[in-house]
């Protein structure tokens, strides 16, 4: 195959690549979307290696590799529980990440291509950048796969004049970035590079370390920014226009998805990335005046069944909590059943809700909830006036109404779930502990909210035998 | 010592109602209550003496042995003065009492001691206080059975239609005052398919009327009407003169009144004059839900249905108790709720006792005699009858643009002046500086950042998890790198190749973990969106 001919393929992969990623826009095209993706990577991968830059005798080394990894991989999406997506995806990244690391190191070494003047300066530049991108991503993503998957606590570390610490570990990789730079020959430039890469690593480590467990979809959806911006860099290292554009696809989508969550939670990006949840002393302090009062009614599952019958119009809202409790085939059971006594039932997705953008949405996918009567926090928000339950199920930072009512509280302004306009909600949550923001939710006191307590699964079987009965 | 809660029978005329029925003893006796009832005290409302001995209730034969040894009683009507003589000393006394239509009533009670709550005084105000709310509950009832008795002595049907003997044109229905009671006569008329029309003098219930597919009928004059506890208030000269005109146009165009205008403390306002009820038609009907505070029409007799003028207008008083079963089950679970309250102090659960906590705003307001001391009228309650402003200002008034273009308000001019500057001088570093080559691939990146932007404000949020599994496949495409290090031409030489290549196959076999298991865990989840 000519270079010409390996150009002209590489530019069809980027169609399909722009095409799958636009295939999301709805559910419809979406799978059709996932099928451009594996056409394009298909064509990309035969074009390189058929092209004029890859002999024969690797051939069999890329057979090897690929086979070992392609085994791994369906296996691992094979076995995954729907439940895991968000460890899964966090655990992919980190690969990209490593990846990234080898193929820059290895791009240093090699000296089968000879740069000079500012060429050379560009094409270091471009090796140390994608080093850096590349081993914070693998660091940070190890250790938010350790979260998610619970073998690492959730609540933020915060370690003393931490932003002090980033700062140092900045000037540092500018430091040895300057020494790499004048480097004579390729032994000389391998320290700075190896020290460089432990920074990153260990900021990678820090970063993710410091963001509180409510603000996973906003890490997750970062990380998997890094990962395009990785790509990008060995791109640019290595001259090669697909890395680039791709890298640059899946980079700026992946800051977008973290604007929307963050949008989502009124955050701002930066204080998010920074670390920590309610930084500085604002939120303490506002946390002793604002716990609110009064007193919690509690309700049996039976007499939840008793309000669903009644119901005309039920919202359901779920949350981490019925991932954790693998409840959501339950509540598609319930679904089911009082959608055929004609009782009106809908689902209300707050953004980040669960522990990855759209979690909620592939859970009740999975127990085949039809995806038009899921809506958004924008759309359902309006309707709970007319609702006669709206039913939370594990959720708790994303209904609470002091992020509306209450301007001191740490999560005021942001967009909630106004569950208590319903005439009736009830709350499912296995005990009074406040969610992962460490906020105490005055939903749970107010006078038209009822409270079952219990194991969601277990809570939600009773109340489908309670309507079956 | 548990207390002994007493039913007795009602013995206004022609009351058919009960105060407490079956299902509601069961739960009276497991808050730890003993129940007495009357012999036929629920005869009237279809509840036999049976089934209260079911429930765990004692049946006492005559109304005497029954008052004298009931620690708590619980009646619909006031009681007479008779029965007030039966009572025992220091009891209490749990139903409708109005004391203020009932001077002499309170009297007896506070001299025989009693402690007498008024479920008519309740502070329907607070929310907590809905549950025991039986004024609404009895209203709800009343607005139903006001349209009942108007179909009954309507000579036609409510619903319009197309027949083969001819076009039947629907009935036309205009309820003044759009209270509990009016709201009811709404949804029921409506449910007949008559044409309503309701009109209030308070605007904010417009909406109320309108979700219940009645049409809400203004008066054409500025003032506004709730005063206060949600009831309405007196309303001035000009504007009754506005509501008086529109009454009289609407008397003339439909078949249907229903009248539910009442003012607390004082006799019903006269909405429907004579000379609107010569203007009707003939057959028509008016119904004054408001007979017994004197009646919204000036021609209606209270307690009778009379014709005047070719116009049936009923007049009748106990319209509750017509649908007596009904009544007196949401009239027991309002004193159920009630009971319920007053046990929330007790020391032990089901212990049987009731404490008449008057810190309580609910039970404040309703308790109108304490251990005979008259405590009526209870102050307003401690909370504020209006709503305190919501901190609204708290929230920012983003309006989301959605999906679509980026953020929703475009940025203010200084910043994107500054964010614009910015971009330029670092577009001129790299003109002025970097290699042509470089500058071939820089376009290409910052139109694929674009791309990107773009492309990904069209995915819906519900595909996000899919979204991020599907980019992070395609991010694996840095194989490609690794690819072409294995075994580029012109091996040999200086190049490290052992080295490069083991680094290289490391990279492929992670990068292919990732592309394959990318792909098809997307490939899993997009299966299981439907429909």
């Amino acid at each position: 195959m000519t270079a010409n001919l390996a150009t002209v393929a590489y530019l069809g992969a980027t169609i399909l690549f722009i095409l799958s990623l636009g295939g999301l826009a709805n559910p419809e095209t979406a799978r059709r979307g996932n099928l451009y993706g594996i056409v394009g990577m298909t064509i990309a991968v035969l074009a390189t290696v058929f092209g004029p830059r890859v002999t024969l005798a690797g051939m069999p080394w890329i057979v090897g590799a690929m086979v070992v990894g392609g085994a791994i991989g369906l296996f691992a999406a094979k076995k995954v529980q729907m439940t895991q997506m968000p460890e899964l995806v966090a655990l992919m990244h980190s690969l990209v990440g490593l990846a990234a690391c080898l193929v820059g190191f290895a791009s240093y070494v090699d000296t089968s291509v000879v740069f000079s003047g500012a060429e050379k300066t560009i094409h270091e530049v471009e090796i140390y950048l994608g080093i850096l991108i590349g081993a914070v991503t693998f660091s940070g993503s190890v250790v938010a796969f350790g979260k998610l998957s619970g073998k690492i606590g959730g609540k933020p570390l915060l370690l003393p004049a931490r932003h002090w610490l980033n700062l140092a570990g900045l000037l540092l990789v500018i430091w040895f970035g300057r020494e790499f730079l004048r480097a004579e020959s390729i032994a000389d430039g391998m320290l700075p590079l190896a020290v460089m890469t432990v920074v990153a690593l260990l900021f990678g480590i820090h970063m993710v370390m410091a963001i509180g467990g409510a603000d996973m979809p906003v890490v997750v959806s970062m990380l998997n920014s890094y990962s395009g911006w990785a790509a990008a860099a060995t791109g640019f290292m290595l001259s090669n226009d697909l890395l680039i554009v791709v890298g640059a696809l899946v980079g700026s989508s992946g800051a977008i998805l973290s604007y929307i969550m963050c949008r989502a939670m009124n955050r701002n990006f930066v204080s998010v990335i920074a670390g920590g949840f309610g930084t500085g002393g604002g939120a303490a302090a506002a946390k002793q005046d604002g716990a609110p009062a009064g007193e919690v009614t509690a309700i049996s599952a039976i007499e939840t069944a008793e309000l669903l019958r009644e119901a005309k119009n039920v919202v359901i809202v779920p949350g981490y909590g019925m991932a954790v409790a693998q409840a959501q085939h339950t509540v598609f059971e319930i679904t089911k059943l009082l959608r055929e006594k004609g009782v009106n039932v809908r689902f209300g997705i707050h953004p980040v809700a669960g522990r990855m953008p759209g979690h909620m949405n592939v859970l009740l996918a999975e127990a085949k909830v039809p995806y038009d009567i899921v809506l958004e926090m924008d759309e359902i928000n309006a309707d709970f006036p007319d609702t006669d339950v709206s039913m939370v199920i594990g959720a708790n930072d994303i209904v609470n109404p002091a992020a509306l009512e209450d301007p001191g509280s740490p999560i005021a302004g942001m967009p909630v779930l106004e569950v208590w306009k319903a005439k009736t909600s009830i709350v499912m949550k296995r005990s009074m502990a406040s969610g992962y923001a460490g906020v105490d939710n005055p939903l749970f006191y107010k006078d038209n909210n009822r409270m079952l307590f219990g194991d969601a699964k277990k809570m939600l079987d009773e109340v489908l035998a309670a309507l079956k009965s | 010592m548990a207390m002994t809660i007493g039913v007795p029978r009602e013995t206004f005329a022609g009351e058919k109602r009960v105060a407490t029925v079956p299902d509601v003893v069961e739960k009276l006796v497991k808050l730890g209550f003993a129940v007495a009832v009357e012999s036929g005290a629920g005869d009237a409302a279809n509840f036999a003496d049976d089934t209260y001995r079911a429930a765990g209730a004692e049946i006492v034969g005559d109304a005497a042995s029954l008052w004298s040894r009931s620690d708590i009683v619980f009646k619909v009507r006031p009681p007479s003065l008779a029965e007030v003589g039966l009572m025992k000393p220091g009891g209490a006394l749990v139903g409708f009492v109005w004391p203020a239509q009932n001077p002499e009533l309170m009297q007896a009670l506070a001299a025989k001691r009693a402690t007498v709550l008024a479920i008519d005084c309740l502070p329907r105000m607070l929310s907590r206080a809905q549950k025991m709310d039986a004024l609404t509950s009895m209203a709800g009832i009343s607005g139903y059975r006001a349209v009942i008795e108007a179909a009954n002595a309507f000579g036609r049907f409510f619903a319009g239609q197309v027949t083969a003997a001819g076009k039947i044109p629907p009935a036309k229905v205009f309820i003044a005052g759009a209270g509990v009671a009016g709201l009811a006569a709404i949804g029921t008329a409506v449910g007949l398919g008559a044409i309503v029309r309701a009109n209030d003098t308070r605007a904010e219930v417009a909406d109320q009327v309108k979700s219940l597919g009645g049409e809400f009928v203004k008066v054409d004059y500025e003032e506004e009407g709730s005063g206060g506890g949600g009831y309405a208030k007196v309303m001035s000269e000009g504007f009754q003169a506005a509501q008086r005109a529109m009454y009289a146009q609407q008397a003339r165009e439909v078949d249907i009144i229903i009248t539910t205008a009442l003012i607390p403390g004082k006799p019903a306002p006269k909405l429907i004059t004579a000379e609107m009820v010569r203007s009707m038609r003939p057959g028509s009907v008016i119904v004054d839900m408001a007979a017994e505070q004197g009646g919204n029409c000036e021609l209606t007799e209270p307690g009778q249905a009379v014709v005047k003028h070719g116009v049936t207008i009923v007049g009748y008083t106990d319209l509750p108790s017509r649908l007596a079963r009904q009544a007196s089950t949401l009239y027991a679970t309002n004193l159920l709720r009630l009971t319920e309250e007053l046990c929330k102090t007790q020391k032990e659960k089901g212990d049987g006792m009731i404490d008449v906590n008057m810190e309580d705003d609910a039970i404040r307001g309703l308790t109108v005699i304490k251990q005979g001391e008259v405590t009526w009228p209870a102050p307003p309650p401690k909370l504020p009858a209006a709503p305190a402003p919501k901190p609204v200002a708290a929230v920012p008034a983003e309006k989301k643009s959605g999906h679509g273009h980026g953020a929703g308000a475009p940025m203010a001019g200084g910043t994107l002046a500054i964010i614009l500057a910015v971009g330029a001088a670092l577009f001129w570093l790299v003109g002025a500086y970097a290699p042509p080559a470089f500058l071939a691939h820089f376009t290409v990146f910052v139109l694929a950042c674009f791309v990107g932007y773009m492309v990904i404000w069209n995915v819906t949020p519900s595909l996000h998890t899919p979204l991020m599994s599907v980019t992070n496949a395609i991010s694996s495409i840095i194989a490609i790198g690794a690819l072409i290090q294995i075994a580029p031409p012109g091996m040999g030489g200086e190049r490290p190749d052992a080295l490069i290549r083991w680094l290289a196959v490391v990279a492929i076999a992670l990068t292919a973990i990732n592309m394959f298991g990318g792909f098809a865990v997307t490939r899993r989840m997009l299966a299981m969106f439907r429909k």
